[in-house]
């Protein structure tokens, strides 16, 4: 070669499926809340726990039928969204098992039911319905773009979900929200997978919608305003989250809806002016939701000074316990089973499970935690750039954009940056209805991957309709 | 249990939670989703640098010689292309109505994948017809293998003309 030039070359290659990594992974997310069972059962009871064998086959066992069922039926998908699921799911069944040890919250369920009943058994047969759900939505759902014919059967599906809870007789009231619906025994949270049926609304709709949206719009103090009509879904959008709020005080699924929308809609125009309409919109229906409902008052309290109404309001109680669990946890924390977070009490193994993770692994566990999380977040979005269809790329985005919200609201709540929601920790809180929304969320991300990151198949023979036609010798 | 082994647990389990982190981040870090980046230059060098030892004086002026009358550029003198021209590099420049050709070729009676022109070893470039339908000719002769192209010779490919120049 006569010069030597510094030319790179980036072409595609045949992709390794990393099935065999994402077994390693698994086994190492497995081990981990073994080893974390362990140390709960030695600092609590001082010997090993009796259930760790069966726990841990157990754990072992959803992850492999987890993990077989992607090597076999989703060979291409993300080798990192599996075991950071199961990692977080093993954790959350630990910090439960090790809440239930709590002889104040034994005392405080037989005060309240009469009864004392352990969480982690429920939530161990959740994780297995979860898992079964993650499997039948890998069976069932061989191409996430069929579930694009359902877009507006998807809107009313959601809408029905959410209105549920109101509906006499069916919902219940529990603990100033009306977020559950009663059948059969179980309560359930419609709104958990509401979240999931809405996505497929939004992006099904926003995919036909962006390029009206995008580009028929105003130039306006460097905001680009868009047309009224165009305008209209936001506002309903925006109507239908203040109208949950009211109805059924639950501030975290509102905001869900809402910021999730915000979202997609950024993601399919490309326009920053969504973004600023959608911040102003949501701060302005929080205010005016704030100013007369009694519920959320109460939570904006809590959440201005908790320790000015510590005493007389339970909502502020619950914030400052949660406050100075994270405090007494430090930078390396108490070690597992060794904190107090229990003195939470109500909803210490729910909604503020995040507060045991804070106290019990301290400032260097909580952030390992929201890693997690965020790594679960960064597999969507890679899953979303790389989807090859403009639907997938919505719906993977919508997704992880909700997963996210999630996350924000509720470590936030709990960490008292922003007014407490009464909402779930993926994964980690105990609650069948969000175990099993959210493993059939990871279902449909690992779905789209598998879409997303298959070799393309092979270019035509010929590109262009035309044949090549033959020089005849004349 | 004893306080210390107690301490020892709390810190072991932080280690291996973050253990954990590390290496799914590696995962994403070598999973590169779908490209390979390869460094032709920097390769070509350490080969250089290795044969020239070896072979001493006698490789080196031929060598040399083909650098100085080394064509730049590739030169499409004929057909609706005319004008183009493609700095040669080092890189193989494949010709063909595909679209994913170097060269696209808008020409009924060119192939998908046409024909292809690469540098040997020696940095010579070669002509090679990758099986199309009406041939590729240099200078008027039908190419059935590989060929060097000399400096200025027309190939024709359909009623496209293409030529190396300096």
């Amino acid at each position: 070669m006569s010069v030597v030039t510094n030319t790179t070359t980036i072409g595609a290659i045949e992709l390794p499926s990393r099935r065999n990594t994402e077994l390693l992974l698994l086994v190492f997310a497995v081990v981990i809340p073994i080893f974390a069972y362990a140390n709960v059962g030695l600092a609590v009871h001082g010997k090993l726990p009796p259930g760790m064998l069966a726990y841990g086959l157990g754990l072992g066992l959803l992850a492999g039928i987890g993990h077989f069922v992607v090597r076999r039926y989703a060979k291409y998908a993300d080798p990192l969204l599996l075991p950071l699921a199961t990692l977080l799911n093993g954790l959350g069944l630990v910090l439960i098992w090790r809440l239930d040890q709590s002889e104040r919250l034994q005392n405080l369920a037989e005060r309240q039911f009469g009864a004392f009943s352990p969480s982690a058994p429920n939530q161990l047969f959740y994780t297995a319905v979860g898992i079964a759900l993650f499997v039948g939505v890998l069976l069932l759902l061989k191409d996430h773009r069929t579930l694009q014919r359902f877009t507006y059967i998807s809107m009313a599906a959601a809408l029905v979900l959410l209105i549920l809870p109101v509906v006499p007789g069916l919902g219940a009231d529990v603990f100033g929200a009306k977020i559950w619906i009663s059948v059969a025994g179980f309560s359930i949270q419609p709104g958990e997978f509401a979240k999931i049926v809405i996505a497929v609304f939004f992006a099904g709709y926003l995919m036909v919608k962006r390029d009206a949206l995008a580009l028929a719009s105003r130039r306006f103090m460097g905001l680009y305003l868009p047309r009224g009509r165009d305008l209209g879904p936001i506002l309903m959008i925006w109507a239908m989250s203040l109208l949950i709020l009211i109805f059924e005080n639950d501030l975290g699924t509102s905001l869900l809806f809402f910021g999730m929308f915000v979202i997609m809609l950024y993601v399919a125009t490309e326009r920053t002016s969504w973004i600023v309409i959608g911040l102003l919109m949501s701060v302005g229906g929080a205010v005016v939701v704030a100013g007369f409902s009694g519920h959320v008052e109460a939570r904006v309290n809590a959440w201005l000074d908790p320790f000015a109404c510590y005493t007389t309001s339970g909502a502020c109680e619950q914030v400052g316990q949660s406050l100075m669990s994270f405090g007494s946890g430090g930078v390396l924390g108490t070690g597992l089973g060794q904190g107090h977070s229990d003195l939470i009490l109500f909803a210490a193994n729910s909604d503020f499970i995040f507060s045991t993770v804070g106290e019990e692994l301290g400032l260097a566990g909580v952030m390992a935690f929201l890693l997690l999380y965020g790594l679960i977040i960064e597999r969507g979005a890679r899953t979303a750039l790389a989807a090859r269809d403009p639907f997938g790329k919505l719906f993977a985005i919508g997704l992880s954009g909700a997963f996210a919200i999630q996350i924000f609201v509720v470590a936030g709540g709990v960490m008292g940056l922003i007014p407490l929601t009464g909402m779930t920790m993926p994964f980690l809180a105990s609650g069948g209805s969000s175990v099993i929304a959210n493993w059939a969320l990871i279902g449909i991300l690992i779905r789209i991957s598998d879409t997303a990151r298959r070799p393309a198949p092979a270019p035509a023979p010929s590109p262009d309709a035309e044949m090549t036609q033959v020089v005849r010798p004349s | 249990m004893s306080e210390l082994t107690l301490t020892v647990m709390r810190l072991g389990f932080l280690a291996v939670l973050w253990l954990f982190v590390i290496v799914a981040v590696q995962v994403i870090r070598s999973d590169l989703f779908g490209t390979r980046v390869t460094q032709r230059g920097s390769r070509r060098g350490g080969g250089d640098t290795r044969t020239q030892p070896q072979g001493g004086r006698q490789t080196a002026p031929p060598q040399q010689r083909q650098r100085r009358g080394a064509p730049t550029k590739l030169v499409v003198s004929e057909g609706t292309l005319t004008g183009t021209t493609v700095a040669l590099q080092g890189q193989t420049i494949t010709l063909g109505r595909a679209h994913d050709s170097t060269i696209v070729l808008d020409d009924d009676y060119a192939s998908s994948r046409h024909a292809r022109i690469y540098p040997d070893r020696d940095g010579n470039w070669i002509v090679e017809d990758l099986g199309s339908t009406n041939g590729t000719y240099l200078d008027r002769a039908r190419l059935t293998v590989a060929t060097p192209i000399p400096l200025g010779a027309p190939i024709r490919i359909g009623k496209t003309v293409i030529e190396l120049r300096k």
